[in-house]
C-alpha cells in the first residue's frame, strides 16, 4: 500500500514533526510513516551563499524513497536555495513523488523577532500543504489566502490559511477519489 | 496549466537549469531546458517559447548573447532575459542592445522573478489578444466577407482590393442600408493600413461646431467646456483611414476645412495655432447625388473632385435580389447564435416573400427584418407566417403613385420614362413598351415628345 514519508533532516523544532503529521493526515488519504532522521546531505552547503542547495536535498530523498511510498517528504531547519533564487521555503516535484520544506525562514527569530511558536506551526503546516499539492499536481492559485497561493516572502506565507480554497482541495479530492489515493 | 507559455532555460549549470525549470513548473509552466546555446536554438525552432532565460556565460560554444540573438532569429516575439553571476553595466547594456528584454542577476529574490514572468506574461497575453482581435477585424472585414454573387457587387469588390493599398481618397455612394461603411472597413482592412486606425465619423449627426472639433480635435479654452487638448478624428487616424459617412451634409465652412487637409494633409485644431499634419485616408460616403449637389450650389465643386478620385457606387439590395437569400441564410446563421435561439434556416415560401420585398432600407432592413423573425420564431424554421407583417407584392419604392391626370398624361409620362430607361432607343423603348416601332414615333408626334 502506498503511504506518505516524513523524514527529518538534520536537527528540527520540538513537535514540527506532530504538526506536520496532524496537518498532512487531515487533508491525505494516506498512511502516514515516518522515517529515521538524515544528516544534511554532504557537498550541499554552499560556503559562499552560506546556505544549502536544495537539490541536493530532493536528490538524497528520490534515492532513499522506499518503494512503496507514494510521496516522500523531507523537513529540514536550515536555510535552502537554488542557484537562481536567494532562498526557498521549499522545493517539489511537480507531479513527483519528492518535496522538501525548510523551517528555517518561518522562525520569528530568522527576521530578528521573538520567536513563536504558535506561528511556526502555521507557517509550517501552510508550507508542507504548499509543497505537497505541488507533488499531487497542484500549480500555484491565485487566490492569496490558498495554501497553494505563491509566497515569496514571510508576509505572504503569513496571508495564507492553514488550507487549500475550495478549488484547489476540490481538485486533490478529485483526485484521491480517481486514482484511489495516488 | 499555462502550457500556452512555454518557458525555456539554458544554462551550462544542470544543477541551475533544473532547480530553475522545477520552480517555475510549481507556477503551472511548460518548462524545457537547454544545457548549450545550439540545443537551445533547435528547441527555439520547435516550441514557440514566451520566455527564454538564457545564461551569459556560458564556456565553449555560443555565449548568451550569441544564443539570444540566435533565438532571437527564429523566434522573433520570445522575450528574453539575461542571467549573470555578476552585475557589470557593460554586459547588462550589451545584453540589452541585443535585444534582451530583462537583465537579471543570481541569485535574485524570488519575489523579483515572480514579478518579472508575470509581467513580461501579461504584455505577452495582451500582445496576443490584440493580434488575435485584429486578425478577426481583418476577418470580419475581408472582401470575401461580404456575401454576394451579384456581378455588379463582385466588380465593386475587384475594385476595392485594387484601391486597398493606395492612399486616392475614395468616395462611396450608394442608398442607406447598402453597406457603404462596410466596404470602406473592406478597402482598409484589406490594405498597407490594415494595422492602423479605421475611424468612422457621421457627419450628418452632429452640429457644425461639434463636428469641427470632433474631427480637427480642440485646444484647451477653445470654448467652454474644453478643459484640456483633445485630439479630433484626423489625428486619431494617424497612418490609416478615416470615413466620413454622410459628407453631403457638412457646412460650407467645412467643406473648406476639409478641402484644406485633402489637400495639404496639415490643419488646425479648433483654437490652436500650430499645424498639425497627419497621414490618413480619406473614404467619404453619401446617399446623396454630390454632382446635383454641386450643380445646385450647395457642395464645393473643388471638394467633390478631390473626394471623386475613385468612385463606388453600390447598388440597392432590389437590384441585387440574387443575393437576398445568400444574405437571409447568413443573417438567420448569424443572428440565432448571437441571441442563442436554435433556428436552422428559412424555408422556400418565406424566401419568396423576402425576395419580392423591395427593401427600401436594403441590407440593414433584411437584417432587421430577419432579427425580427427569429426573435418571434415558435418553430425551428423561419416560414412565410414569420414574415406575415412585411409588406408583401412587388411594389417598388420607384413606382408610380397614380396621379389623378387624363389618360393621355399617364401614356405620355409611360413613353418618357421608357424612353430615358433606355437612353433613347426608340426600338428598345417602344418592346418596353409593348408597341410597335412606328406606333411610338405616331405618340412622340403626338405628344410632342422629342428624343
Amino acid at each position: 500500500m502506498s503511504e506518505l514519508c516524513l523524514v527529518p533532516i538534520g536537527g528540527l523544532p520540538k513537535n514540527a514533526l506532530q504538526w506536520i503529521e496532524a496537518a498532512a493526515a487531515e487533508w491525505f488519504p494516506l498512511p502516514i510513516r515516518r522515517l529515521p532522521p538524515l544528516s544534511i546531505p554532504e557537498g550541499a552547503f554552499d560556503s559562499t551563499r552560506r546556505q544549502y542547495q536544495s537539490v541536493e536535498f530532493m536528490k538524497m530523498l528520490a534515492k532513499l524513497a522506499p518503494e512503496n511510498s507514494s510521496r516522500i517528504l523531507g523537513v529540514t531547519d536550515v536555510d535552502l536555495s537554488i542557484p537562481m533564487l536567494s532562498f526557498l521555503f521549499g522545493q517539489a516535484q511537480f507531479e513527483g513523488p519528492v518535496a522538501v520544506v525548510s523551517l528555517c525562514r518561518l522562525h520569528q527569530e530568522f527576521y530578528g523577532l521573538p520567536e513563536q511558536e504558535n506561528l511556526l506551526r502555521e507557517r509550517t503546516v501552510k508550507e508542507v500543504l504548499h509543497e505537497l499539492g505541488h507533488t499531487f499536481g497542484l500549480v500555484h492559485c491565485s487566490e492569496a489566502s490558498c495554501a497553494m497561493s505563491l509566497a515569496t516572502h514571510i508576509e505572504l506565507v503569513d496571508a495564507k490559511a492553514e488550507q487549500y480554497c475550495a478549488r484547489c482541495g476540490l481538485q486533490l479530492v478529485q483526485r484521491f477519489s480517481r486514482e484511489g489515493g495516488v | 496549466m499555462k502550457k500556452n507559455w512555454p518557458i525555456l532555460v539554458v544554462d551550462d549549470e544542470d544543477v541551475m537549469c533544473e532547480s530553475m525549470a522545477a520552480w517555475l513548473r510549481e507556477d503551472g509552466y511548460r518548462v524545457d531546458t537547454a544545457s548549450n546555446g545550439q540545443k537551445a536554438v533547435e528547441l527555439a525552432r520547435a516550441a514557440d517559447y514566451a520566455i527564454c532565460f538564457v545564461d551569459l556565460k556560458m564556456p565553449g560554444g555560443m555565449d548568451g548573447i550569441e544564443t539570444m540573438m540566435e533565438i532571437h532569429r527564429v523566434r522573433p516575439e520570445a522575450s528574453i532575459i539575461i542571467i549573470t553571476a555578476y552585475a557589470t553595466v557593460d554586459t547588462a547594456i550589451q545584453a540589452m542592445k541585443e535585444g534582451a528584454q530583462e537583465y537579471i542577476v543570481k541569485p535574485c529574490n524570488p519575489q523579483e522573478i515572480s514579478m518579472l514572468v508575470s509581467r513580461i506574461l501579461k504584455l505577452k497575453k495582451l500582445q496576443s489578444e490584440n493580434a488575435i482581435l485584429r486578425k478577426k477585424l481583418t476577418r470580419q472585414y475581408r472582401h470575401h466577407d461580404i456575401i454576394t454573387k451579384n456581378p455588379r457587387m463582385e466588380e465593386i469588390l475587384a475594385l476595392t482590393q485594387d484601391i486597398a493599398s493606395l492612399r486616392s481618397t475614395a468616395l462611396i455612394r450608394g442608398e442607406s442600408g447598402t453597406g457603404k461603411e462596410l466596404v470602406a472597413r473592406a478597402i482598409h482592412f484589406s490594405g498597407s493600413r490594415a494595422e492602423k486606425p479605421f475611424v468612422a465619423v457621421s457627419c450628418a449627426a452632429l452640429t457644425e461646431t461639434l463636428l469641427e472639433s470632433e474631427l480637427f480635435g480642440y485646444e484647451k479654452g477653445s470654448f467652454t467646456g474644453a478643459n484640456g487638448q483633445a485630439k479630433g478624428k484626423f489625428e486619431l487616424a494617424d497612418g490609416g483611414t478615416i470615413f466620413l459617412d454622410e459628407i453631403g451634409d457638412i457646412s460650407a465652412k467645412l467643406q473648406a476645412d476639409l478641402l484644406r487637409v485633402l489637400q495639404e494633409r496639415r490643419f488646425y485644431r479648433v483654437g490652436g495655432n500650430e499645424e498639425v499634419e497627419v497621414d490618413v485616408r480619406v473614404i467619404a460616403a453619401t446617399n446623396k447625388n454630390l454632382a446635383e449637389e454641386v450643380q445646385q450650389g450647395r457642395f464645393r465643386e473643388d471638394l467633390y473632385y478631390r473626394l471623386n478620385v475613385i468612385e463606388i457606387k453600390l447598388p440597392p439590395l432590389r437590384e441585387r435580389r440574387e443575393d437576398i437569400p445568400l444574405l437571409a441564410e447568413h443573417f438567420v446563421q448569424r443572428i440565432s447564435s448571437e441571441l442563442g435561439k436554435d433556428v436552422g434556416g428559412i424555408s422556400g415560401e418565406a424566401l419568396k416573400v423576402l425576395i419580392a420585398h423591395d427593401w427600401p432600407g436594403n441590407v440593414r432592413e433584411l437584417e432587421n427584418v430577419i432579427e425580427r423573425a427569429i426573435v418571434t420564431c415558435r418553430n425551428g424554421m423561419l416560414d412565410e407566417a414569420d414574415f406575415s407583417w412585411l409588406q408583401r407584392g412587388p411594389i417598388r419604392s420607384d413606382a408610380w403613385e397614380i396621379p389623378d391626370v387624363p389618360l393621355g398624361e399617364l401614356e405620355r409620362r409611360a413613353i418618357v420614362a421608357a424612353l430615358e430607361r433606355k437612353h433613347g432607343n426608340v426600338k428598345e423603348a417602344s418592346t418596353a413598351l409593348g408597341i410597335d416601332r412606328s406606333t411610338l414615333y405616331d405618340k412622340l408626334k403626338r405628344y410632342e415628345i422629342s428624343h
